[in-house]
C-alpha cells in the first residue's frame, strides 16, 4: 500500500481521520459517555490533523500510485476543512443538548463527511474526486436529517439527497465521457493533454457535464435550488459545515481537475460559460437574500452570491485566481462558520427565534456577541480590514488581469447589493431595541469556536500575505 | 523616535488607544471621556511635532515609512505627507480632542463605544490623508466608514437608522466601482513597469500614459466615490440625512474632516493620474460645482431647521472646493486647500453651537428661537463670529479661500470663461443672505418663546472648545500665508502634475524591468 514511510507521513491527516473514525465507532460502541468524550475526541482530532497539514505544507508529493496529492494547496484544504469542521464540533456540543438529540453518529458521520473533502480536494484521479465527493455527500444527506423527530429536517434531507443524486449523476457521466475520450482518469495525464484533449468534442462534453454536476454542489445559479430549504431544514450546525466545508471541497476539486485552464494563456473554452453562471449566482442571490427574513435562508441565498464571486476567479482561469478562490474560501469558511455559530446559539428550542427580527437589541443585551456578529457580517459584506474584503480583491485582481473588467464591476454592483442584507443585521442589533426578550444561553464552547473564527478572519484580513504566499508558492 | 515612523506613531496612537478604552469600565465614564481626551491629545501634539519638522519648501512627500506588506502582490504599507495631506492631517487631529471636549455632556449612554468609535474614525482619517499605497488608502477610506456609521445609528437624531444605512450604501456603491479602478490601474502597471503595483508614487508617473478612452473611464470610476464624499450636486442627497440625524460629534467631524476626504481624493489621484482626462472633465464638473454652490445655498435658504441649514451650506461650500479644483490654476487649487481648512473650521463651529444650544432647548427649529441676544450674549456672538467666518467676510478666514478660488477660476485656461466666476460669486452673496437670515431670526428680536428664559449661556468647557477654532478663523484670515505656505509648493507639484506629466522614458522602463 505504501511505498514508504514517508507516503504514510505525507497523508497522516488523512489517517488521522479515517483512525479516528473507527476509535469513534468503538467509543460510541463501548462507552457509557460517548455523548461527552466523542465531541472532544473530534476536536482534538480534526486539530491534530489540520495542524500536521498546515506543518508539512511544504512537503509537495503525489502517494498512493498517483492518487492522491499532499502538500502544497492540498494540506491548505486539508487545513480549512479539519479547522472547520472542529469549529463545527465545538458549536454542536451545546446545540445538540438544547435540542435533545444525541445521537453517537453525529461526529462519527462528521468526520466521515470531512475526510470526503479531504479526498476530494488532494485528488489526482478523477476517481478519488468521485470517492469523496460520494463519502461527503452520502454523510451530509444523513446529517441534513439528523434531527429525525422533525418534519422539515426530513424534507431538507430528502431534496438534498434526490438533487444531490442528480448532480452525482451529471459529474458520473461527465467523468464517463472524459474517459471515453482520454482513456484515462489520470488528473495529471488530462492536465497535460488539455490542449490536445479538447479538440475532442466528447471531452468538452464531458467537462461541461463535470462543470455542471459541480455548479450543484458549489450551489451556482441556476443550480441552486435546493440550497434554502436544506440550510432551513438542517441543524444550524450541519448547515455551517455544508456551507463552507462543502463548498470548499467543491471548489478544490474543480481547481484539482481544472487546473490545466489556469496553466494556460488567459481566457479559456469555459470563461464564457463560468462567467455567465458567477453573474447569474451573483445577483440571484444578493437581490433574493434581501427578501429574506429568515438568517438562515438569508446566508443560504448569501452563499449563492458568494459561489458567483468565486465562480469570477474560474472564469479569469489564471494564477491569481486560484490564489484568489483558495484565499477566499478560507475566509469564506471562517466568516460563515463565526455567523452560523452565532445563530446556533440565538435560535431557541424548536426553531424559534430565526427570524431576523429576533436580533433586535442584541447589542444591548449581549454586547460581546453582537460585535462579534457585526465583524462577521461586515466581512461577508465585503469591508475592509476583515478577510472578506481580501479574499473579493483577489478575485477582482485575477479577473482584470484576464480583461474581464466587466464581470469584476457586475461583482462589484452585486457585493453593493450585499452590503444592505448584511448591514440590516447590524442594523437590528444596534439601532432598534427588541420586542421581545429572547432568552440566550451561554456556552462557553460555543464561544471558544465563534471567537476563535473571527479572529482567524481578522489575521486573515490584516495579514493576507502570510496565508497568500502559502499559496502561490505551489500554483 | 525616528522622523520616519513619526506618521505611523500617529495612527497606531488612536488605533491603541481606542482598543485601551475598551478595558475601562463603563461605569466610570469620564475615566474613558479623560482617556479619550488624552490620547486624541497626544495625536495633536505629536501632528504638530510633524509639522515643525516638516519642510514645506519641499514639494515631495516626506516623513515616508515604507514596510512590505503582502508580498505576493508587492503591496507596501506606505505612507507619507506632503503639504496638503500636513494640512488637513493637522485639521484632524486638531477636530478630535475639541469634538470630543464637545461631547462631553451631550453623550451619555454608551460613552465608552462612541469614544472607541471616534478613536478608531480618527485612524481611518488620518490613514486617508497620509497613504501612499492606493490599496492601504482603500482600507483606512472603506473602513472609516463603519465607526461613522454606528456613530450615526446609535447616537444619531429620530431618523438615524435611515441616514445611517444611507450614508453607508452611498459611499460603499462609490468607493466599489474606485477599487476595480485601483484593480485596473496596477494591472495596467504591469505593462511599463513590469510589475503589479498600487505605489501611488510610481502610478504617477505610469497612469498619465493610459489612452484617453480608457483615461475617462479611470476619472469617473475615481471621481465618482470622491464626488459622493465630497458631495458634488446632484450626489448630495445623503450629507442632509447624515448631517442632521448624526449627534453633534459626529456632525462637526463629518463637515469638519470627512468631506475633505473627496476633495483631497479629487486633488490627490484624480488630478495628477489621469490629467488628460480632468482636463477634458473640468468643465463639466465645474458645472456641477458651480450648480451645487447655488443649489446648496438656495436649499440652505428656505431650512426651517438650523442644522440642516447649515447641512446645505456645506454643499454650498463644497462646490466652492471643487470649482477651485478643477480650474486647475495654482491659485484656485491653493484657494481650495485652504478652503477645505476653512470649511472644516467654519462649519465646525456652527455646528457645535447648533449642537450646543439644541442640547438646552432640544429644539432646532429656527421658528422657536428669537431674541437670543439679550438671554444668552456670550452663545450669540460666537454664532455671529462661526456665521461671518462662513460667510466669507474679510479679514476672517473665509474670504481668503473664497478670493483665490474665484481669482484662480477666473484666470484658468481650461475653463475658459468668465461665467463660472460670476455664478460661484452669486453664491458667496447668498451665503450672506441665508446665514444672516438665520442669526436674524434666531438671535434679534423679541422672545417669542417663553421657554428660551432662563436659558444658560455658554459654560467654560464649550468655551474652551470654540476659542481654538476662532482664533484659526482670525488668523487664516488676516495672515493666511502661515498656511498657504505649507501647501505651496504641492499645489504647484500638482498643477505641474496635471499639465507636464512624468511619463516614464524607455530607458527608466528597461532599468525598472531589468532591477525587478
Amino acid at each position: 500500500m505504501f511505498n514508504n514511510f514517508q507516503e504514510f507521513w505525507n497523508i497522516l491527516p488523512l489517517v488521522i481521520i479515517g483512525a479516528g473514525i473507527v476509535i469513534s465507532l468503538l467509543i460510541e460502541m463501548y462507552s457509557n459517555k460517548s455523548e461527552t468524550i466523542l465531541p472532544w475526541f473530534s476536536v482534538l482530532l480534526f486539530l491534530a490533523a489540520g495542524l500536521h497539514a498546515l506543518y508539512y505544507v511544504g512537503d509537495v508529493s503525489i502517494v498512493l500510485q498517483n492518487m492522491l496529492a499532499t502538500g502544497g494547496i492540498a494540506n491548505v484544504f486539508y487545513a480549512i476543512f479539519t479547522l472547520g469542521a472542529a469549529v463545527v464540533c465545538l458549536l454542536s456540543i451545546d446545540y445538540i443538548k438544547k435540542y435533545g438529540t444525541y445521537f453517537g453518529e453525529y461526529y462519527i458521520i462528521l468526520q466521515s463527511s470531512v475526510l470526503g473533502m479531504m479526498l476530494m480536494a488532494g485528488a489526482k484521479d478523477l476517481f478519488v474526486i468521485f470517492l469523496g465527493l460520494e463519502l461527503m455527500s452520502v454523510s451530509f444527506y444523513i446529517l441534513a436529517g439528523m434531527n429525525r423527530k422533525k418534519l422539515n429536517a426530513n424534507e431538507a434531507s430528502l431534496k438534498y439527497f434526490l438533487l444531490g443524486a442528480f448532480a452525482t449523476g451529471f459529474i458520473v457521466y461527465g467523468i464517463a465521457l472524459i474517459y471515453g475520450s482520454a482513456h484515462t482518469t489520470s488528473i495529471d495525464y488530462i492536465t497535460s493533454n488539455f490542449a490536445e484533449l479538447t479538440k475532442n468534442l466528447l471531452f468538452i462534453a464531458g467537462v461541461l457535464l463535470f462543470l455542471i454536476g459541480f455548479s450543484f454542489k458549489i450551489a451556482a445559479f441556476p443550480f441552486h435550488m435546493w440550497v434554502p430549504d436544506v440550510y432551513e431544514g438542517s441543524p444550524t450546525t450541519v448547515a455551517a459545515l455544508f456551507s463552507t466545508g462543502g463548498k470548499a471541497a467543491a471548489f478544490s476539486a474543480i481547481l484539482a481537475t481544472l487546473l490545466a485552464l489556469f496553466n494556460g494563456p488567459d481566457g479559456n473554452l469555459f470563461t464564457p460559460y463560468l462567467a455567465v453562471i458567477s453573474v447569474l449566482s451573483m445577483f440571484y442571490g444578493s437581490i433574493v437574500a434581501i427578501a429574506q427574513d429568515n438568517i438562515k435562508r438569508m446566508l443560504a441565498y448569501s452563499s449563492i452570491s458568494h459561489a458567483g464571486y468565486l465562480a469570477i476567479g474560474l472564469a479569469a482561469g489564471n494564477h491569481d485566481a486560484v490564489a484568489g478562490i483558495v484565499f477566499y474560501l478560507a475566509a469564506y469558511t471562517f466568516m460563515n462558520l463565526g455567523a452560523f455559530g452565532i445563530i446556533s446559539l440565538i435560535e431557541g428550542k424548536d426553531e424559534t427565534n430565526l427570524n431576523i427580527n429576533s436580533y433586535a437589541g442584541l447589542g444591548n443585551r449581549k454586547p460581546l456577541l453582537a460585535a462579534l456578529l457585526a465583524v462577521l457580517m461586515f466581512a461577508l459584506a465585503g469591508i475592509p480590514p476583515f478577510a472578506g474584503f481580501f479574499g473579493k480583491y483577489y478575485i477582482f485582481i485575477a479577473a482584470i488581469k484576464a480583461h474581464l473588467t466587466w464581470l469584476a464591476i457586475l461583482g462589484v454592483l452585486s457585493s453593493a447589493i450585499s452590503v444592505y442584507f448584511y448591514l440590516r443585521i447590524v442594523v437590528l442589533m444596534y439601532f432598534k431595541s427588541s420586542e421581545d426578550e429572547i432568552v440566550i444561553e451561554d456556552s462557553r464552547n460555543s464561544m471558544i469556536a465563534i471567537i476563535f473564527s473571527v479572529i482567524v478572519i481578522i489575521l486573515l484580513g490584516v495579514f493576507p500575505g502570510t496565508f497568500l504566499s502559502l499559496v502561490t508558492k505551489f500554483i | 523616535m525616528e522622523q520616519n515612523s513619526l506618521l505611523t506613531y500617529l495612527i497606531l496612537i488612536p488605533l491603541i488607544g481606542s482598543f485601551l478604552i475598551l478595558f475601562i469600565k463603563k461605569e466610570q465614564a469620564n475615566h474613558v471621556r479623560y482617556a479619550a481626551l488624552g490620547i486624541s491629545t497626544i495625536a495633536f501634539l505629536l501632528s504638530l511635532v510633524i509639522y515643525f519638522q516638516f519642510d514645506s519648501s519641499n514639494s515631495d512627500f516626506q516623513f515616508i515609512h515604507k514596510i512590505q506588506w503582502i508580498d505576493g502582490l508587492n503591496i507596501y504599507y506606505h505612507v507619507g505627507i506632503d503639504g496638503m495631506s500636513m494640512l488637513l492631517v493637522l485639521l484632524t487631529t486638531f477636530l478630535t480632542p475639541l469634538t470630543l471636549i464637545s461631547s462631553w455632556s451631550s453623550i451619555e449612554s454608551k460613552v465608552k463605544e462612541f469614544t472607541f468609535f471616534f478613536l478608531m474614525l480618527e485612524v481611518g482619517m488620518l490613514g486617508v490623508f497620509i497613504s501612499l499605497d492606493l490599496f492601504l488608502f482603500y482600507i483606512f477610506w472603506e473602513a472609516m466608514l463603519i465607526p461613522m456609521y454606528f456613530i450615526i445609528g446609535i447616537w444619531g437624531g429620530k431618523e438615524r437608522v435611515y441616514a445611517a444605512i444611507k450614508f453607508f450604501i452611498y459611499t460603499m456603491f462609490g468607493s466599489l466601482l474606485m477599487l476595480v479602478a485601483i484593480v485596473w490601474l496596477a494591472v495596467y502597471a504591469i505593462g511599463p513597469l513590469g510589475y503589479f503595483t498600487t505605489n501611488l508614487v510610481e502610478l504617477y508617473k505610469v497612469a498619465p500614459q493610459i489612452p484617453m478612452n480608457i483615461q475617462i473611464w479611470m476619472f469617473l470610476a475615481f471621481g465618482f466615490s470622491f464626488a459622493i464624499k465630497v458631495p458634488l450636486f446632484p450626489l448630495h442627497t445623503w450629507l442632509p440625512d447624515a448631517h442632521v440625524q448624526a449627534p453633534t460629534a459626529g456632525s462637526v467631524i463629518l463637515a469638519g474632516v470627512l468631506l475633505k476626504m473627496g476633495t483631497y481624493g479629487l486633488l490627490r489621484f484624480n488630478l495628477p493620474l489621469f490629467p488628460e482626462a480632468s482636463i477634458a472633465a473640468a468643465p463639466y464638473i465645474s458645472i456641477l460645482a458651480v450648480i451645487g454652490i447655488i443649489y446648496g445655498a438656495l436649499v440652505a435658504m428656505v431650512q426651517t431647521d438650523v442644522k440642516k441649514l447649515v447641512a446645505y451650506s456645506s454643499v454650498s461650500h463644497l462646490g466652492f472646493v471643487v470649482l477651485g479644483i478643477f480650474a486647475m490654476t495654482q491659485e484656485s487649487i491653493q484657494g481650495a486647500v485652504i478652503q477645505m481648512i476653512n470649511h472644516g473650521l467654519s462649519t465646525g463651529a456652527l455646528f457645535l453651537l447648533v449642537g450646543i444650544i439644541y442640547e438646552r432647548t432640544h429644539t432646532r427649529e429656527i421658528a422657536d428661537y428669537g431674541g437670543l441676544a439679550k438671554i444668552v450674549p456670550v452663545f450669540s456672538f460666537a454664532l455671529m463670529f462661526a456665521s461671518l467666518s462662513s460667510v466669507g467676510l474679510p479679514g476672517l478666514n473665509g474670504f481668503v479661500g473664497e478670493f483665490l478660488i474665484l481669482l484662480g477660476a477666473f484666470q484658468s485656461p481650461i475653463l475658459n470663461s468668465w461665467w463660472y466666476t460670476v455664478f460661484a460669486a452669486s453664491g458667496v452673496i447668498f451665503a450672506a443672505v441665508y446665514l444672516l437670515w438665520m442669526y436674524q431670526r434666531v438671535v434679534f428680536g423679541e422672545v417669542k418663546n417663553p421657554k428660551l428664559n432662563g436659558l444658560k449661556d455658554m459654560n467654560g468647557r464649550e468655551i474652551f472648545v470654540l476659542v481654538p477654532i476662532f482664533i484659526f478663523i482670525v488668523w487664516i484670515g488676516i495672515y493666511p500665508s502661515t498656511f498657504l505656505k505649507v501647501s505651496d509648493r504641492t499645489s504647484a507639484k500638482i498643477v505641474k502634475q496635471i499639465y507636464n506629466p512624468v511619463k516614464i522614458s524607455p530607458v527608466e522602463l528597461g532599468l525598472n524591468k531589468l532591477s525587478k
